[in-house]
């Protein structure tokens, strides 16, 4: 199976889908000349010309309102945000316009947009472009949210993502563009909304998406050293969440950690808590702990940051608690 | 690292333990598991093992002195461990420091938390004993033995906080994990009895495996391998939900006759048969020798086997039927009486039960009796022939259901084919819960009872 990296797997579900529905298309700040900020749509300009790969001006309310739209009148639109946290400029069109349409227009226009962008810290970009944004789009009803950890995943839940007749958002890594995978050659979707098990085990669930299904995997292989044998479950997609394959997995394990990226304070590891204390409660064996970056703006000084982000020591530490190990 | 060595408790219902003796002098190397010393329960005398490693370095308890359960009584350490702090905290109920404090805040806080908890800084690497640990972490490596608790100025220090967790001061709840819970109530374990091993002695899923196993290998030594229990897959007991009419008798006689409304049964056996047995197995050798009661009880095994409704406990809400028989014997000890269990009597030998009887009744007058041999029973038996009583009522032991008491053997004289002729015979008393066992069901009980021991090579079969 060919092994390629996390950009060029999301670049071939682009091109697939564009091929596909001469519908789509994409739009966004530096898509078509520069080839993409982060390269993720190398290409596709030249393939598919003007009318289908946008420069934008900078201007995120702007062609996120083009965006929905264009949806509304039947095309299905793919918005690049450079990062998610320039996308909090566009937010009223995310939540209050895209999310929303559906349902206010009494089921008239139903808006299939996909928003997509790096999501999270990658190294030194400061307090304002080091954050992760998933709790806030998943607290709004109308919206699905994605976070393929792997190229695999990468590509075929963006392709499901693109066939959606919903509004979905789409949060990619900076650090993840150059990781590399299997992905098959050929057609293949991931469907949303199913989790996937990285890896079996028996003592802990290690709950995560994104980038720290990574952070999970590696704290598993570190832990197995030392005879305890950490399941991962990736969510995938954080909303509509896979509730039962977290239930399946607890009620095996007794114990959770949830591994996330963002901050604690009403972080999808919240939510992730409050399933597992309602439907585990007589298969936990300990509290659910969650680890996650520190309840500080992201620190630009390197060991600092360092410090602040949710890693593999503090997963391993967090098992070792739910284990009563230490 | 040093480890508190606590009184534990070693029986179920031990709340102080009076140390025997030291089985280790100060400066001796242990290992986990050794045996520090033999401690008197409320039952027994039971040994107490070392649950750390490293040297016993001091022993904060005389011989013969008695300490509450959960005090220190001595401390592993290191060889050259400074354990100052812990030994002026003897007689102190401890619990061992553990990471519950570090909220989840803390697994990430490296950066901001300026004053970290224990758990913190151990979740982060950080030595609490190096100089930036917050003062109130130190305060306790004061005291000498002896001086006042250290929670002056109405400021409960972090030690103090750290106290209030342990699980005697829970307001008597157990704390327990929910699937510890579940675990325990599905081998029908008292979570009650068991010993947590968490954060302020929560007890936790590897306790109550810990516990499984260790009942098992008890069980499994107190078993002798050769028989095997009939039907190996049978449950050991079936719960049986209460019918309407089952509650209301419940009930009633309760209130008639409370807490147990107890009724007796009595019958007179002969036991002409079972003298011959007797005799016949002496003939052929003091090895094959069995006592009255010996065959008494392998007959009460063997029709208890057979009656599932009366081999059961009253639980409340439900009955249990036991498909086993783990038959409890009242032995007399000098200051009072005990019940130690033959267990899966039903399936042993009059030669396994004549020596495990015998070997039961003087580990009981030795008060040598650990509590797995003296608990567990499914019903019971007292035996007062041999001090000369013909017949007598006993107290049922709950939750078990019933009870045979067991009069002395006299010849008397009774109408056989309308001869007076003189018989050996024996008077048995069944006291019977009501809740549980109605007259009939006694009376069938004794019935099988009556022709097991009126034919005794029916317990050879």
């Amino acid at each position: 199976m060919p092994v390629i990296t996390y950009r060029d797997a999301l670049n071939q579900a682009l091109r697939e889908e564009m091929q596909r529905d001469a519908r789509v298309f994409l739009m966004g700040e530096e898509v078509g000349v520069y080839q993409g900020a982060y390269k993720v749509s190398k290409g596709l300009l030249q393939e598919f010309g003007e009318m289908r790969v946008v420069d934008t001006p900078i201007t995120e309310l702007g062609f996120a309102g083009v965006g929905v739209g264009a949806a509304m009148v039947g095309l299905r639109p793919i918005i690049e945000f450079m990062t998610w946290n320039f996308a909090l400029l566009a937010l009223d069109q995310v939540v209050n316009a895209a999310a929303k349409m559906l349902y206010m227009s009494g089921g008239q226009f139903n808006i299939p947009i996909v928003f997509r962008g790096p999501n999270g810290a990658a190294l030194q970009l400061g307090a304002q472009h080091s954050q992760a944004w998933e709790s806030w789009l998943a607290h709004i009803p109308g919206l699905k949210v994605v976070a393929p950890g792997t190229p695999y995943d990468a590509k075929g839940l963006l392709k499901a993502a693109i066939r959606d007749d919903n509004p979905v958002c789409f949060l990619e890594g900076e650090m993840l563009y150059n990781t590399k995978g299997e992905v098959p050659d050929g057609e293949y979707v991931v469907p949303l909304g199913q989790a996937d098990v990285k890896r079996q085990g028996t003592d802990v669930t290690l709950v995560t998406w994104g980038k720290q299904v990574l952070v999970a995997l590696q704290a598993a292989e570190q832990l197995a050293k030392d005879g305890i044998e950490a399941e991962v479950v990736d969510l995938r997609t954080i909303r509509p969440l896979d509730e039962q394959a977290v239930i399946r997995s607890v009620m095996k394990t007794n114990r959770c950690v949830v591994v996330e990226e963002g901050w604690y304070f009403a972080g999808v590891g919240a939510q992730v808590t409050d399933l597992v204390q309602r439907e585990c409660f007589d298969h936990l064996d300990s509290p659910v702990l969650r680890v996650h970056q520190a309840d500080v703006p992201m620190p630009y000084a390197k060991g600092l940051e360092k410090a602040a982000k949710a890693d593999v020591p503090k997963t391993i530490a967090a098992v070792r608690r739910a284990l009563y190990l230490d | 690292m040093a480890t508190k060595v606590m009184m534990e408790a070693l029986s179920p219902t031990m709340e102080e333990g009076r140390l025997v003796k030291w089985n280790r002098n100060e400066g001796d190397a242990v290992a986990q598991g050794d045996v520090l010393a033999e401690v008197e329960t409320d039952k027994a005398i039971m040994e107490l093992v070392a649950r750390g490693a490293g040297v016993l370095r001091a022993r904060l308890l005389a011989e013969g002195d008695t300490i509450a359960v959960g005090k220190v009584i001595a401390i592993i350490a290191e060889p050259n461990e400074d354990i100052a702090a812990l030994v002026g905290n003897q007689g102190q109920s401890e619990s061992p420091p553990h990471a519950q404090e570090a909220g989840p805040t803390a697994v990430a806080a490296a950066g901001t938390d300026a004053m970290p908890s224990p758990g913190v800084a151990q979740a982060l690497g950080v030595d609490p004993s190096q100089g930036h640990a917050p003062q109130a972490m130190s305060a306790p490596a004061a005291p000498t033995p002896g001086a006042a608790p250290r929670t002056t100025m109405g400021q409960p220090t972090a030690h103090a906080s750290e106290q209030a967790s342990h699980a005697a001061d829970h307001g008597g709840r157990t704390l327990a994990s929910p699937l510890a819970r579940r675990l325990a109530a599905e081998r029908g374990l008292d979570i009650g009895e068991l010993r947590g091993s968490g954060p302020a002695g929560r007890i936790v899923k590897r306790d109550v495996e810990e516990a499984i196993t260790r009942g098992a290998a008890l069980l499994a030594t107190a078993r002798p391998v050769s028989p095997v229990a009939p039907g190996a897959d049978v449950p050991e007991f079936e719960d049986v939900a209460l019918t309407q009419l089952r509650k209301t008798i419940a009930k009633r006689l309760s209130e008639s006759i409370g807490p147990i409304p107890t009724f007796y049964l009595t019958a007179e056996f002969d036991l002409t048969k079972v003298a011959e047995l007797r005799a016949a197995m002496a003939d052929m050798g003091p090895e094959f020798k069995v006592s009255v009661n010996d065959i008494v009880l392998k007959a009460v095994a063997t029709a208890l086997s057979q009656h599932p409704d009366v081999n059961a406990h009253w639980l409340g809400d439900r009955m249990r039927r036991f498909n086993r028989v783990h038959l409890g014997m009242a032995v007399a000890i000098p200051d009072g009486l005990i019940t130690p269990v033959i267990f899966d009597a039903h399936v042993k030998s009059l030669r396994q039960i004549a020596a495990e009887s015998r070997a039961l009744a003087a580990r009981a007058r030795d008060r040598k009796l650990q509590p797995h041999e003296f608990t567990g029973a499914t019903c019971s038996v007292s035996n007062l022939g041999m001090f000369g009583i013909d017949q007598f009522t006993a107290i049922i032991n709950p939750p078990e259901a019933a009870i045979l008491a067991i009069g002395g053997l006299a010849d008397v004289p009774v109408v056989e084919g309308g001869q007076v002729v003189v018989r050996k015979r024996m008077r048995v008393t069944m006291s019977c819960d009501h809740r549980v066992i109605d007259g009939a069901i006694g009376a069938q009980f004794l019935q099988t009872l009556r022709r097991m021991i009126e034919n005794p090579l029916m317990l050879v079969f």
